[in-house]
């Protein structure tokens, strides 16, 4: 039904026999990426997260010069010489936002995947051995949930020396949780499968069952954590650098927004310099979730559209279930 | 009951490791907090005061344990200390003036939000494919990426800036006497209006669409087809066998998504400068003013507690099978 029993049940005639990991994986992924391609979502996220991905990449190309050098009398509105006007220091507003997207990619994608990592590790391991192992890593999970992430974000900054690396891991301090408490649960529930069993009974180490067994079957719920464990940190770290706790000294898009702030662009209707970088942060934010939509109707084929408008109880909606 | 007593007893382990994390902080990070402090009040503090925050931050050397054990009574006591941006104010007289308003913003959001998010969600399952199924979601997930602070910050220019038709800021007109008279409220309402507009429609797309993909669950079960067999008015289908039963998962959700709101709330008032935790949480920032910085997350924490209990009372309501086991 979905690539997920590819990588558990290969049909006994499959080629993959001969080598069973390496052809499966790659079938698997073969499979995955096409899927990926004929869905109209999958698509678009991915091409608006290439493009800034190209922008980043390419900022110092476009601006080789420092982008916080100032370049001309203080915030004039866009035109031909500065596309996005400048802020009320005089800098180039394109320029801030292009070298912006450099850092705030990289925390949010570099946050966001330790968090799921880390969030992976523990919901395996808890729910792998079970027992007092299990109710003390959910107990830490829940506790990490439940503690309101941004004021706790605060105080952690606040007490840390200031730099990138610190927003990093205060970021995945706070966002860990989240991705563990689903980890577990789908754990959990591949835990209790039949091959799994058979792995135990064959003498496997817990180490290679829970890496070759049971995490590549959770394979799409671990992608649409990561990509939400990405959203959630790029938008924490603007948060928390529009606060003024990040390091004031780098260019992102929330210090960006801090300085829009803190020099009265708002106040002053000078909307070019604080809506690009917001905009930019919108529109990763919702190229991810697009992509996290597409994973999700691709693995869950219940949330498909229909063709046409039906009301759920009719004729064929209906049938479509007893058939399954 | 046995389900309440385990979760207070769960929400007190969580209070007391915020507390623990909050003492043990300033104590293991490296650099000393009081100097920076100090430098930034300007040496308005008393010697006796600065011993204390010295002693509270523990940078004077004292012994661990015991100290960790005075904390722990200081807080039970509500003591956290001396605001140092409003010296000299307690930092829990800082906290209390600002609290209700930072529950008033929060509050209202969240209660808009979850009715109208689950009431479109519910539509959007139950009519699948029409125009509100397939126009809706798209737009409020794009609307739910954007940082809330800064839709705040589209919102306030576009309406109060260029328009003129909203207030700028603070929660109430300047030279108006608060009190519970028709003029006061509704000028707090008007206050009210931007602030909250931007929470709401940040977080309805994640309540419509996790209400519709569970209804969408809910709905293909049988009982469904028995009422609509049974020839129940659509309406009553919809609402009392499908969604009642789809609600479950929303009750977890407005529980887990409280901390959100809040965070969500902070930065909305720093937009609005709106006299919540949040507005004063900008200054405690900007005036390194530890004491207050952590008296907050203390405060803000409790309060998410609180209602997260709430919110498992509501559950126990709904759902038997809690109550049973």
């Amino acid at each position: 039904m979905s690539q997920n029993a590819t990588f558990s049940q290969p049909s006994p005639d499959d080629e993959a026999l001969a080598d069973p990991t390496s052809n499966r994986t790659r079938l698997g992924l073969v499979r995955m990426l096409r899927t990926l391609l004929r869905n109209g979502k999958a698509v678009a996220g991915l091409s608006i997260l290439a493009v800034f991905i190209a922008l980043a990449l390419l900022a110092p190309v476009f601006f080789p010069d420092d982008p916080s050098r100032i370049t001309s009398a203080g915030a004039s509105a866009p035109s031909l010489e500065h596309w996005l006007g400048t802020t009320a220091k005089g800098q180039d507003v394109l320029a801030l936002t292009l070298w912006g997207s450099r850092s705030s990619l990289y925390v949010g994608f570099a946050a966001g995947i330790l968090s799921t990592v880390i969030g992976v590790l523990v919901g395996l391991t808890g729910a792998y051995f079970g027992k007092s192992l299990d109710e003390a890593l959910s107990l830490l999970t829940n506790v990490f949930l439940l503690v309101p992430g941004l004021p706790l974000l605060v105080i952690l900054a606040a007490f840390m020396p200031p730099g990138l690396g610190t927003v990093i891991v205060v970021l995945v301090i706070t966002g860990w949780a989240g991705s563990a408490r689903v980890m577990r649960s789908q754990a959990l529930s591949i835990r209790g499968k039949d091959y799994v069993s058979a792995a135990l009974v064959s003498g496997e180490r817990p180490l290679r069952i829970m890496i070759r067994e049971i995490l590549p079957n959770m394979a799409s719920v671990v992608m649409t954590t990561l990509l939400g464990c990405v959203i959630g940190s790029i938008g924490a770290q603007a948060g928390l650098e529009f606060l003024g706790l990040g390091d004031v000294n780098t260019i992102s898009w929330g210090t960006n927004l801090f300085w829009a702030t803190s020099d009265g662009s708002l106040m002053l209707g000078q909307w070019w310099i604080f809506v690009p970088s917001g905009l930019a942060i919108a529109l990763v934010a919702f190229a991810l979730a697009l992509c996290n939509y597409a994973v999700d109707e691709i693995t869950n084929p219940r949330l498909r559209r229909p063709k046409h408008a039906v009301t759920t109880t009719s004729a064929t909606a209906v049938h479509r279930e007893d058939s399954k | 009951m046995n389900f309440l007593f385990r979760r207070i007893g769960f929400y007190l382990l969580a209070f007391w490791a915020s507390v623990t994390l909050n003492f043990l902080l300033p104590r293991f990070m490296p650099g000393d907090p009081v100097t920076r402090m100090l430098s930034r009040s300007q040496q308005r503090l008393e010697p006796h005061q600065v011993e204390a925050l010295r002693t509270m931050m523990g940078v004077d050397g004292g012994a661990l344990i015991p100290e960790y054990f005075s904390y722990l009574g200081r807080i039970l006591r509500g003591d956290f200390g001396t605001s140092i941006s409003r010296f000299p104010t307690p930092v829990s007289e800082v906290i209390a003036s600002q609290l209700p308003w930072t529950l008033l913003l929060g509050g209202t959001s969240l209660v808009i939000a979850v009715i109208l998010g689950n009431l479109l969600g519910i539509l959007a399952a139950w009519r699948r494919g029409g125009i509100l199924d397939s126009v809706t979601p798209p737009l409020l997930v794009f609307i739910g990426s954007f940082p809330y602070f800064w839709l705040a910050m589209g919102a306030l220019y576009v309406f109060g800036i260029n328009m003129g038709v909203a207030p700028l800021r603070h929660a109430f007109s300047v030279g108006l006497v608060p009190g519970w008279n028709l003029e006061f409220i509704a000028d707090v309402a008007a206050h009210l209006v931007l602030p909250a507009l931007t929470i709401v429609l940040v977080s309805l797309g994640g309540w419509m669409l996790g209400m519709r993909n569970t209804m969408i669950a809910t709905n293909s079960e049988d009982y469904i087809l028995m009422a609509e067999a049974k020839g129940l008015r659509p309406h009553r289908v919809m609402l009392n066998y499908a969604a009642r039963n789809a609600m479950l998962p929303s009750v977890t959700n407005v529980g887990m998504s409280l901390g959100f709101i809040v965070g969500g709330a902070l930065l909305t008032e720093v937009v609005f400068a709106y006299p919540g935790v949040g507005y004063q949480l900008l200054a405690a920032v900007q005036g390194l003013d530890y004491p207050l910085m952590q008296g907050m997350f203390l405060t803000i924490t409790a309060a998410v507690l609180i209602a997260n209990f709430l919110v498992d009372l509501v559950y126990v309501r709904l759902d038997p099978r809690v109550r049973k086991a």
